[in-house]
């Protein structure tokens, strides 16, 4: 009985009108879940609500309903039995009738209508008699919104779902429901009846049925409906999107096709309207009408259809760009138009249902006969009038659709067009045929008005053959008259479009080239080896573009397109390699550039020759293993030349290929995937070289000559795999051991004496490139005997070989650490690798010629136990990048040497250092000298930025996320300690310094969190950093730092309270007259200062709008324009 | 008093594309780049007319080409054109160009605004009015001007 208690408080609070919203829905769940969870039967439920339903008043009785249809809307996928639904939807129907609780009713009908077979369903009878008491007794339109909103779902749901059931109502149905859609407005409703009108059209689809006798006035009701145009785009809260209405609106017209004598003439008419999207509109209904209605109907409107396509494709295409590095490689290329682009596919879907027919009419049509008769006295583009060009522009887009599209509207197309075409040429079809020669140029002058044409046709019907052969077609082009006649005609074709090759002048891209040019590379790329493009056509035009390349270099432009047609023929042709053409690209372009590069004529620019060479290599793996090939041959002779024959220019040369092969080809054969075998050959073959000529003095140094050497070094080794990396570090390591004077056994000793001999400054170069092969490698290459390398690096890093700091860096860390190692080999550990390079003595005589002491180690050589400075100075700098090595996989270590660096800065002040007292405190009182400190200083820059030589992604480096976070946090309480304790204006100088490194290199957001703290101390190092001029780049990025603090919302707290020292530095700085950047970022900065309380920076006013009006007289207009913003905020 | 615009309908022009100057090289950090033509255009062209939502430019009340610059001397002639040759805002609008170049030039220059001879009905008068010291400084006193102009000079500070 509680439950019965529960259920009338549950339905009495529904009831009641004076409740919530919140709480009818609350309670009308609690009954749902009662009669879900079997708690309560429906039965019980209805002799519960029973006056409810039936009661006189009519909100009670309209209350009532609705709970009933609500809970049967939450239970539809409980079973029920058939009597259960008989009566409940009988219930419903009556009530129907009922307007003044009508609402209960339709979410009631349609709660059971929607009710799947396997809980019980209505019965086909009882769906028809809901129809017809919907059809009797409901006035949709002088419903609310959200009534008829359900009156089109219950429409809806009985067209679907009881199709056959409502279609025995035949006119009843049809008439009710044009009287329901008639005069809809809301966008929400008009999508459920236009789907209902296409459900309609489904259920009577006989062209002469009911619907049929409808035509019209459906027609008049859905016509006021196009084109769907919102005057109120996004204004409410409509959830329909006006695209979403159009389609449904598009397939209610498309699924009638007897509505087609009404809406293709709308849609022509519509086509012409001024409203943009109507005229998008009507091309996308015009195509899904066609494609619907079939090709008869569509016949009877294809002239208006045609002229009116033409108009809107007049006018809305723009001029062609010539050129050639944009899309398509194929056709002529077009800005995107929308309306131009549906309308072309319209065309070609009509062309494909009724070729015949849409041919013809193109054929006939008079435009198109105009300007085959106008273009015919024009030779030149630029002659042609510019209505001209757009009409030849416009007939040409239609000739390549009509071509693309089928064989058959191609075939006649050709017949027709362009035979006249070839006439007005003057080839005559009927001679070539009897009489065919290779070169047989025109009678008369070239028109480039039919040359554009025939590109135009030609790309279409590449594109037709090359999509039919794709889908693997097995189509008989001999027996297709299109490709008999290219097969014809084609080399008079080639000796027209390579006639306007070698006419025109080379100022600009010329129109006249890009026809010739693009017209010989769409011959070229025609799929299948002899037809309908023979090879010996295909041969000769590679030789027409070999010429070019080889004879035109002066005329940059036809030079480039040549190239370019080149590549895209070879890109093209590399897909069949075993074909015959593939052959000839290889023998006749392939094998001539190549040949280019080992010539020695100077009459054609090397720089060009690599450009073809490099470019031809890229358009398939085959190509540029050949490439590769060549390319190695004629860097080692001209390495030989250099070494032995000290020929300065061959290092010319050399660099240049070492460029070429670099910056283009490594990535190229990285990137496609290609064997890497012929750049580990390369590689060791350089090795190979390095060791004949070691017997040489070589000049390495010359132009360049070292530094391109370690870049394809570093290069080719960085994109091998670990096995290659293997072989190369191998050889390059014997060639190390064997051919320079570096006395390995002596080196596994300790102390290391490296003054014992001088390092020959070829022995030096040597290193160099065996460093920069040790950057590159993988972690998890070997690299033989660590420890001596090692100790190699340590030496020689001391003499100022920087990339001997990096690569010890590298090799740091990259070591396998003792954790990680699982079988016990011969390679170091990262462990035993720390402690050779930190406790690695190193002979004391060499650093100091009075120094008695014990031998030192590298950090004390950074501490300056020596007299030397630039020893000291080199110590350090290896000491950052080996910490930036450490840095990057987070060894602790790197604690040590921020210690050292921090030591070397702040000497002399050694109270103000509890951390690093230890027992070298008698170093530390000598005076530093200000060089040293200085190195230190920009040591943290070392250690924070990102290096392009070394350390990074491309040289597989162990890079620890977050790093410059942790090490910026863990340093600046240091610094801050350090700064405000340092007494020497050196030193404090120097501390300032390193600590703007840090700044400038860690992400604004994390600096921005220490902001409140930080404020004066970046203050300060701005100011000191205006002393010096060379200091303005990182000025400049340390201003740009604070800036960011300024603008960004989390730092203006920090900002309040440093208003005027803020203010007062960066009035200095708006003063600061060697670099622009900084005055400007410095008033951008007072801009962002004005937006601080005003009552703090009004005393500031006046000193800043001094310091503006001398900015407004800048030498720099960028400068006077922020200081005009500047003035207008704080004014 | 005042009954309606005075201009009910002007034409509205096309805005000019605004030119990108070359962008200066590292090399030449040090190289002066006076104030030309272009960029006195660049302080005025934006100043939105007092009756109309349009900018001076689109109204082709100014011009690029009816600007003089002599950087050396220090001196600027604005030349502009009031859309009717009635136009009681012409004192207004120049007003509003005097002050925005007041704001945007270095106080060493000197500026003149003129109306385009032939081109407003008291031409004399208002040429007199906008290059007098005393009168400027006495107009920009009056609160409900000194708004309209601030108004005006708005959308210029972009």
């Amino acid at each position: 009985m509680a439950k019965l208690d529960q259920l009338t408080r549950h339905i009495e609070s529904y009831v009641d009108s004076s409740a919530t919203p919140a709480q009818q829905v609350a309670s009308m769940d609690a009954i749902g879940n009662l009669v879900k969870d079997n708690a309560l039967t429906l039965e019980a439920l209805v002799r519960e609500l029973g006056m409810y339903l039936t009661t006189t008043d009519d909100i009670i009785r309209a209350r009532g309903i609705h709970l009933l249809a609500e809970v049967l809307a939450r239970i539809e996928s409980k079973p029920l039995d058939i009597a259960t639904v008989h009566s409940l939807i009988t219930f419903f129907k009556d009530r129907l009738a009922d307007w003044r609780a009508l609402r209960g009713a339709l979410v009631g009908c349609l709660a059971m209508i929607r009710r799947k077979s396997n809980v019980g369903v209505v019965t086909d009878s009882d769906a028809k008699a809901v129809a017809q008491s919907f059809l009797e007794n409901l006035q949709v339109q002088s419903l609310g919104q959200h009534d008829r909103n359900l009156c089109f779902e219950l429409l809806n749901a009985l067209l679907e779902l009881y199709s056959d059931a409502v279609s025995s109502l035949g006119e009843d149905l049809v008439y009710g429901i044009c009287g329901a859609v008639d005069a809809e407005k809301d966008p929400e409703c008009l999508m459920l009846a236009f789907h209902c009108v296409e459900s309609l059209a489904r259920l009577y689809p006989d062209p002469s049925g009911i619907l049929a006798n409808f035509a019209a006035d459906i027609f008049e009701i859905l016509e006021s409906y196009f084109p769907i145009h919102f005057t109120h785009p996004g204004g409410g809260h409509i959830h329909v999107q006006r695209e979403e209405l159009s389609r449904a609106l598009m397939s209610a017209f498309s699924s009638m096709p007897f509505l087609e004598p009404f809406v293709i003439p709308l849609l022509i008419e519509k086509l012409s309207s001024s409203l943009l999207s109507a005229k998008v509109d009507s091309l996308k209904y015009l195509k899904a009408c066609s494609s619907k209605y079939g090709a008869e109907r569509m016949a009877n409107h294809a002239r208006a259809i045609w002229s009116s396509l033409k108009d809107a494709i007049s006018t809305y295409l723009e001029e062609p760009v010539f050129s050639f590095t944009s899309k398509p490689i194929v056709g002529v290329n077009f800005q995107k138009n929308e309306i131009v682009t549906e309308a072309l596919s319209l065309l070609q879907l009509l062309i494909r249902q009724n070729s015949g027919l849409l041919v013809s009419l193109i054929i006939d049509d008079e435009d198109v006969n105009m300007v085959f008769n106008s273009i015919a006295c024009h030779e030149k583009y630029n002659d042609i009038p510019v209505q001209g060009k757009q009409k030849l522009h416009v007939i040409g887009r239609i000739l390549y659709v009509t071509a693309k599209t089928s064989f058959s509207s191609c075939n006649l197309v050709f017949q027709s067009l362009f035979s006249r075409m070839m006439d007005a040429l003057g080839f005559s079809m009927r001679e070539i045929n009897s009489l065919p020669t290779d070169n047989m140029l025109p009678p008369t002058g070239v028109k480039f008005g039919f040359l554009y044409l025939c590109i135009e046709l030609l790309s279409g019907c590449r594109d037709l053959i090359a999509v039919s052969e794709e889908q693997g077609l097995s189509c008989d082009f001999e027996h297709e008259t299109f490709c008999n006649m290219l097969n014809h005609i084609s080399s008079s074709l080639f000796s027209a479009f390579g006639s306007s090759l070698s006419s025109s002048a080379d100022n600009h891209l010329d129109p006249d080239i890009y026809i010739g040019v693009k017209g010989l590379q769409i011959l070229a790329m025609f799929p299948g080896d002899t037809f309908p493009i023979t090879k010996l056509l295909f041969e000769n035009i590679l030789r027409k573009f070999m010429s070019v390349i080889t004879e035109d270099f002066n005329k940059t432009i036809l030079w480039k397109a040549a190239l370019k047609a080149l590549v895209h023929i070879g890109s093209f042709i590399h897909k069949f390699h075993e074909s015959e053409k593939a052959k000839s690209y290889r023998s006749f372009v392939v094998e001539k550039i190549v040949e280019l590069l080992s010539l020695d004529d100077t009459t054609m620019p090397f720089p060009l020759k690599l450009e073809a060479l490099s470019d031809i290599g890229m358009t398939g793996v085959m190509h540029m293993l050949r490439v590769l090939q060549e390319l190695e041959g004629t860097v080692f002779a001209n390495l030989s030349m250099i070494f032995v024959h000290r020929n300065l220019r061959s290092s010319e040369t050399v660099v240049q290929l070492l460029e070429c092969f670099s910056d283009k080809l490594l990535p190229w054969i990285h990137e496609n995937g290609c064997s890497e075998e012929p750049v580990v050959h390369f590689a060791v073959e350089i090795w190979s070289q390095i060791g004949i000529c070691m017997g040489f003095s070589v000049p390495f140094e010359a132009k360049g000559l070292l530094g391109a050497i370690m870049k394809v070094m570093k290069l080719a080794v960085g994109y091998c795999s670990v096995e290659s990396q293997n072989i190369i570090i191998k050889k390059a390591y014997d060639i190390l051991s064997s051919h320079t004077s570096f006395q390995f056994k002596e080196l596994e000793g300790s102390p290391l004496v490296p003054g014992q001999y001088d390092v020959s400054d070829r022995d030096k170069w040597v290193l160099s490139i065996f460093a920069s092969a040790v950057i590159a490698v993988f972690p998890q290459t070997c690299i033989p005997n660590e420890r001596i390398v090692l100790h190699l690096f340590i030496i020689t890093l001391l003499r100022g070989v920087v990339s001997v700091a990096q690569a010890l860096g590298s090799m740091i860390n990259k070591m396998i650490s003792k954790s990680e190692v699982t079988e016990t080999s011969s390679d170091l550990t990262l462990e035993e690798a720390v402690d050779i390079v930190f406790n690695t003595k190193i002979y004391g005589k060499i650093f100091s010629q009075t120094y008695q002491g014990n031998d030192a180690v590298l950090t004390d050589l950074c501490l300056g136990v020596g007299t030397d400075t630039s020893l000291q100075i080199n110590a350090i700098c290896g000491l950052s990048w080996l910490g930036k090595g450490l840095l990057l996989r987070g060894h602790e270590k790197i604690k040590d040497v921020t210690m050292i660096l921090l030591k070397c800065l702040s000497l002399g002040t050694k109270s103000a250092l509890p951390l690093i007292q230890d027992s070298q405190e008698e170093t530390c009182m000598k005076n530093l000298d200000p060089l040293v400190m200085k190195c230190a200083a920009d040591a943290f820059h070392i250690l924070l930025s990102d290096s392009e030589d070394c350390l990074n992604r491309k040289f597989h480096a162990r890079i620890r996320p977050l790093y410059k976070q942790r090490f910026f946090s863990s340093m600046m309480p240091i610094f801050l300690q350090l700064i405000s304790k340092s007494h020497s204006s050196t030193s404090r100088s120097a501390l300032y310094r390193a600590f703007a490194h840090i700044i400038s290199d860690t992400p604004l957001i994390v600096v921005l969190s220490e902001a409140k703290k930080l404020i004066p101390i970046l203050l300060d190092c701005l100011s000191m950093l205006t002393e010096d001029i060379q200091d303005k780049d990182m000025l400049y990025g340390l201003l740009l730092v604070f800036s960011g603090i300024l603008t960004e919302r989390n730092g203006h707290e920090a900002v309040a309270e440093n208003i005027r020292i803020i203010i007062n530095g960066m009035i200095r700085l708006v003063e600061y007259s060697h670099k622009s950047l900084v005055r400007e970022t410095a008033i951008q900065c007072l801009v962002a200062m004005s937006e601080m309380p005003h009552a703090q920076i009004y005393p500031m006013r006046s000193q800043v709008l001094k310091a503006i009006s001398r900015a407004l007289d800048d030498k720099k207009r960028a400068v006077r324009l922020e200081a005009v913003k500047c003035r207008q905020a704080w004014a | 008093m005042v009954s309606g615009l005075i201009n009910a309908n002007p034409i509205i022009y096309e805005k000019k594309e605004r030119r990108a100057r070359p962008t200066p090289t590292f090399t030449d950090d040090g190289a002066a780049e006076p104030i030309d033509q272009q960029e006195i255009f660049d302080h005025i062209r934006d100043i939105k007319d007092p009756e109309h939502p349009y900018s001076l430019e689109e109204l082709k009340v100014i011009n690029e080409d009816a600007i003089e610059v002599d950087d050396q001397h220090s001196y600027v002639r604005v030349t502009f054109t009031p859309t009717v040759e009635h136009c009681s805002m012409a004192t207004v609008i120049g007003l509003c160009l005097r002050v925005k170049l007041m704001r945007s030039l270095p106080s060493r220059y000197k500026v003149d605004i003129i109306v385009a001879p032939g081109s407003h009905s008291t031409e004399a008068a208002v040429n007199k009015q906008l290059n007098d010291k005393e009168r400027v400084a006495a107009a920009l006193e009056n609160p409900n001007l000194l708004d309209m102009v601030d108004e005006c000079l708005a959308p210029s500070f972009g």
